[in-house]
């Protein structure tokens, strides 16, 4: 009762005080005018002709369906979708309040926060290079981002609209609307168009223009001897490569593969837990039920096992993209992680020991210069057109770093102790035949 | 001395300084043969959680003798002292919290053999001071890595008589020492570590073959002839019980006197370490099972892989850990089984007692291969 109420005050204050319902309405977005002023500042040059630089022309046609060729009418439809909070059902969360142009084309918050203040359970990912992975969400659960973009809309936790109808509904709502989905795709505007409009329009979003490519280019400026033995290290003792690859095949450094790197062991039993996520599966197994598992409860640390249901896909989350980090913190699938020294104090001690760790993830013994150096590399996989942006947030996580490295043990790190001593249980029965 | 893994770091490192030097346009091309390397796997498998589901997975034989059971194994660890190499101290310590975590807990957990790599007194008593952390009780087999060292000293100390036989639930065992070699050292005047060091190298001709020895067979036999031959046999021994490929002792020379005494019997299954691998034979009435590694996995030999064996696949180069696991075997009621390879990193694999005792025509497992690689 309380809440509806609650609900109601803000509907009002809607109509009754502007400056108070803009701050309460976009749950720390930037306003929408003023990002798309900010997009058109960074100088997009994707065309929907020409692969983006740094993007091989077989990977850019592998990577847009068939059936969602890129035209200019696309892009500007998806633009303008990805920008309107009408899509939610309170009328205050667009695309672009959770993959916010200001900050990241992410939220730089933990978890995200969609209708009426509700969190969901994880991270958002960045729309930035999103193109390039080949599954998309956390746990894989859509297969591009056509599919992506048609679950946030609905889901009651993020933007809250019943069904896709309802979606449809407040877009034909608009004559503009209903002219450019003619244009663009020659007939009246549906659900799934409007996902593929999205999809178009976040195809434009790539942006690999980072010292290191400049380096690899040949540009031995541009990277500092620091963040060169960084590169050394992210290909050779720190392991990062491995999951982390960074050529031409896959510009972005993600292996689109699932990995269980122990984050949320630390507070999750997943044996019980994935007893759990099989009755609630068993009873209801739609996109939809999905969608709401994993941002809804705790059967979100399982990650990837809620979509394929496989023992070793128990806690494993997709490795993410190693592109444009400074500006899309906080890290992992929950947010946990604040700095970038954290992922590596994560990493360094050898993840966190559980029953389905990935047998890859081994302490690493880097010591706290070499990690500085990792971190340094790391940030200059940042788009020069984010510098500014980065080297203000780098700044508050040195900061931050200088006093807080919670994840640190250098015991496990140096392998004075390993991951599973740490675990074992008190001693039990006699060994003896 | 430079370890294999330094010198792959360094070797690295200096293509990767090379490859700085590229123009953008030469990157391209050495990295363009990647393409198309990542792919989407959607492998939807819905039962393969439950680890085992004993009520369903218990046969219902009214003629059975046996009262459906379960037992969980952790095999072939291989411990050098921690400091030399704290990977396979870890993996057995992985095991331990695997099958500890188990609901409800296997009646015991069966260890396979070679806990230790040179049978060095530390790395026994490290590896039995692991095992006093599992909860439920443990049966103990010797393998050649624990033995040659001192022959069995102070394997024996720790742990008890290298065979012996046991009744559970209606199922005899018999656990076997079955990397008997013929005195190759006296001869040769080798020292204890010299001696333990031939036996543990493959391809090594300085080495006699395993057996089980005219003496054992016939405490075999004796153990065996008050036994009835429908009583249900389960036999333990660390080599199989069959010959796979002599160079590297996949093989135990007088397979067949053992095996002509287990022939009476109506049910057999013989399970065995060694092969660190995904292994399944049957010959008449026996049924064999391998044992996965805590260690590593190795590859299937260049000959004699019996034809039953659906074949584990190339495990990852990164993941020390994959193709290495602990595993649980469930006993139905008419003694035979269902042998879990619970390997680590990748979905279980289940070789059920209806697809050894179909010759492999039904129920054939899952290969278990990696999703993506």
């Amino acid at each position: 009762m309380a809440f509806a109420l609650l609900l109601a005050g803000l509907a009002i204050a809607a109509s009754s005080t502007p400056a108070r319902a803009q701050e309460a309405a976009t749950h720390g977005a930037l306003a929408m005018d003023q990002q798309i002023a900010r997009l058109e500042a960074l100088g997009i040059t994707t065309t929907a002709t020409d692969p983006p630089a740094g993007v091989v022309g077989a990977i850019w046609q592998a990577s847009i369906p068939a059936d969602n060729a890129m035209t200019p009418e696309r892009i500007a439809l998806g633009r303008k979708l990805y920008f309107d909070a009408r899509l939610s059902a309170d009328g205050t969360v667009a695309c672009a309040t959770c993959h916010d142009v200001s900050r990241g084309f992410t939220d730089q918050r933990p978890v995200s926060e969609g209708i009426a203040g509700k969190l969901g359970r994880r991270n958002a990912p960045t729309t930035l290079n999103a193109m390039l992975l080949t599954s998309q969400f956390w746990d894989g659960r859509a297969a591009d981002l056509e599919a992506q973009a048609k679950l946030p809309i609905v889901n009651p936790v993020e933007m809250g609209m019943p069904d896709g109808d309802a979606v449809v509904k407040v877009v034909v709502a608009d004559p503009e609307y209903v002219a450019m989905f003619q244009q663009a795709y020659g007939r009246a505007p549906s659900y799934d168009d409007i996902g593929r409009a999205i999809a178009t329009f976040e195809r434009t979003l790539v942006f690999l223009d980072a010292p290191f490519d400049r380096f690899m280019a040949g540009d031995v400026n541009a990277l500092s001897g620091e963040a060169q033995r960084g590169m050394a290290l992210y290909n050779g003792k720190a392991r990062c490569v491995t999951c982390h690859p960074l050529n031409a095949a896959n510009p972005i450094g993600s292996d689109n593969r699932f990995h269980n790197i122990g984050v949320s062991a630390r507070h999750q039993d997943f044996g019980s837990l994935a007893k759990q996520a099989l009755t609630a599966l068993a009873a209801d197994s739609s996109e939809e039920q999905l969608d709401r598992l994993a941002l809804e409860t705790d059967m979100s640390e399982l990650g990837r096992f809620m979509v394929t249901k496989r023992r070793d896909d128990i806690g494993s989350f997709k490795t993410p993209q190693v592109r444009n980090l400074t500006i899309s913190a906080p890290y992992m699938h929950d947010g946990s992680m604040q700095t970038l020294w954290d992922v590596m104090d994560h990493y360094n001690r050898g993840g966190e020991a559980n029953l389905f760790l990935d047998g890859g993830i081994e302490p690493l013994a880097l010591t706290d210069t070499e990690i500085d150096e990792v971190v340094t590399f790391m940030v200059a996989l940042t788009d020069v057109r984010f510098a500014k942006e980065g080297e203000t947030a780098m700044a508050a996580q040195r900061t931050l770093a200088a006093t807080k490295r919670p994840f640190k043990d250098e015991a496990l790190a140096m392998r004075r102790v390993l991951p599973f001593e740490s675990k074992s249980a008190a001693a039990g029965q006699e060994v003896r035949p | 001395m430079k370890s294999i893994e330094t010198k792959y770091m360094e070797e690295r490192e200096r293509t990767l300084r090379g490859l700085a030097g590229l123009s953008r346009r030469d990157f391209l091309k050495v990295s363009t043969a990647a393409v198309g390397a990542t792919a989407l796997h959607g492998v939807f498998n819905p039962h393969s959680f439950q680890p085992v589901d004993v009520a369903s997975a218990a046969t219902v034989d009214p003629a059975g003798k046996v009262e459906p059971f379960r037992f969980a194994y952790i095999s072939d660890s291989h411990l050098y002292s921690k400091d030399l190499n704290d990977r396979f101290v870890n993996g057995l310590m992985r095991a331990v919290d695997d099958v500890n975590a188990l609901d409800p807990q296997p009646d015991f957990v069966f260890y396979g053999g070679d806990l230790a790599q040179l049978g060095q007194p530390q790395e026994l008593e490290l590896g039995a001071q692991i095992l006093k952390n599992l909860k439920a009780p443990v049966r103990m087999m010797v393998g050649e890595h624990d033995w040659y060292l001192d022959l069995g000293e102070k394997w024996r100390s720790l742990f008890g008589d290298d065979r012996y036989t046991f009744e559970h639930k209606g199922v005899q065992f018999v656990t076997l020492n079955s990397v008997i070699e013929e005195d190759f050292w006296t001869e040769r005047n080798l020292s204890p570590m010299e001696r333990m060091k031939t036996v543990a190298g493959l391809d090594n001709h300085g080495q006699r073959p395993f057996t089980v020895g005219a003496e054992q067979r016939a405490w075999l036999a004796q153990q065996l002839e008050k036994v009835p031959s429908d009583k249900p046999l389960i036999v333990f021994s660390h080599s199989p019980l069959y010959k796979i490929y002599k160079n590297w002792n996949f093989w135990t020379d007088d397979a067949e006197e053992v095996q002509a005494i287990l022939k009476r019997f109506a049910n057999v299954v013989v399970i065995h370490g060694h092969t660190h691998q995904v292994l399944t034979n049957r010959i008449g009435n026996i049924h064999f099972h391998g044992l996965l590694s805590t260690a590593w996995p190795w590859p299937y030999a260049p000959q004699g892989l019996p034809p039953l064996t659906v074949q584990m696949g190339r495990p990852d180069p990164f993941n020390p850990n994959d193709g290495c696991g602990d595993g649980m075997v469930q006993v139905h009621a008419d003694g035979l089984v269902d042998k879990v390879y619970a390997l680590w990193n990748r979905n279980p694999v289940t070789v059920s007692r209806r697809y050894t005792l179909s010759g492999g025509k039904e129920d054939r497992p899952a290969a278990p291969l990696l999703a993506s690689f």
